[in-house]
């Protein structure tokens, strides 16, 4: 089956944001296609690099991005979601002027567009909230 | 390709914010010209109603932008009748008019949809 995520969930305050990543790796290791995850809401603090748990604990952003890498998977984080929360690729940082960012692949940046193409082209979208 | 699209909308207008991205949503999925249902469910029918002065919260009023849908040809808003009732609410007091849904009626209602999301 084809899936697409739909994280609204943030990574460690609301439970959603690690099934998220479970869901997608269970997926993954069963043989079902993800078509694309997209992080929306709250959910776009999950792609933050910077995010720094203590060490026996799981840290989300490595996950997600090496999930990214073994199967490539499209992991979109929200442009308007992202930007207003403070979450920002090299390009957006130089566009706003800001001196750090804290985004970056396989994490892509992209708009809402996106989600309607997943939710389109999947047999399923799961809301993780 | 034109996709029977039910968008959800579960929450309260302030308090969290997944109501007003719920609603970019819905203007994006509608620029790419999809068939749009909006089913108001539970808390989500508070987004309705009239007279909303969010400005004292610095927030833009959820009922003015609804206001806007049926230029974006999304006349399909459905509301859960009991959910209003529940609310001390009629279809009086909410700024669209909507299509009522009874409480029992909307699992099927949904399986009529091809693709569905809630926020």
């Amino acid at each position: 089956m084809k899936f697409s995520l739909l994280v609204l969930a943030s990574p460690y305050s609301q439970q959603g944001g690690l099934s998220a990543l479970k869901f997608a790796q269970t997926c993954l290791k069963e043989g079902h296609e993800i078509y694309r995850v997209f992080f929306y809401n709250e959910g776009i603090q999950n792609g933050s690099f910077l995010q720094t748990p203590q060490q026996d604990e799981l840290n989300l952003h490595t996950q997600w991005a090496s999930l990214a890498e073994q199967y490539q998977l499209d992991l979109v984080i929200c442009i308007a979601a992202a930007l207003k929360r403070g979450l920002l690729n090299e390009d957006e940082a130089k566009r706003y002027d800001k001196p750090q960012h804290n985004l970056q692949a396989p994490f892509e940046i992209s708009g809402l567009g996106q989600l309607l193409d997943a939710q389109i082209n999947s047999d399923q979208l799961i809301t993780f909230g | 390709m034109t996709n029977k699209i039910l968008i959800i909308q579960r929450t309260a207008p302030y308090g969290s914010s997944l109501a007003r991205e719920g609603l970019d949503y819905v203007l994006t999925s509608a620029a790419y010209d999809q068939e749009i249902s909006l089913l108001f469910l539970g808390d989500g029918v508070f987004q309705l109603l009239k007279n909303q002065q969010s400005q004292d919260i610095h927030l833009k009023p959820q009922g003015s932008a609804l206001e806007i849908l049926p230029l974006y040809d999304i006349n399909k808003i459905y509301v859960v009748t009991e959910d209003l009732q529940e609310r001390n609410l009629s279809e009086t007091d909410l700024t669209l008019s909507v299509n009522t849904l009874s409480r029992s009626d909307v699992s099927k209602f949904i399986k009529q949809q091809e693709k569905v999301v809630s926020f």
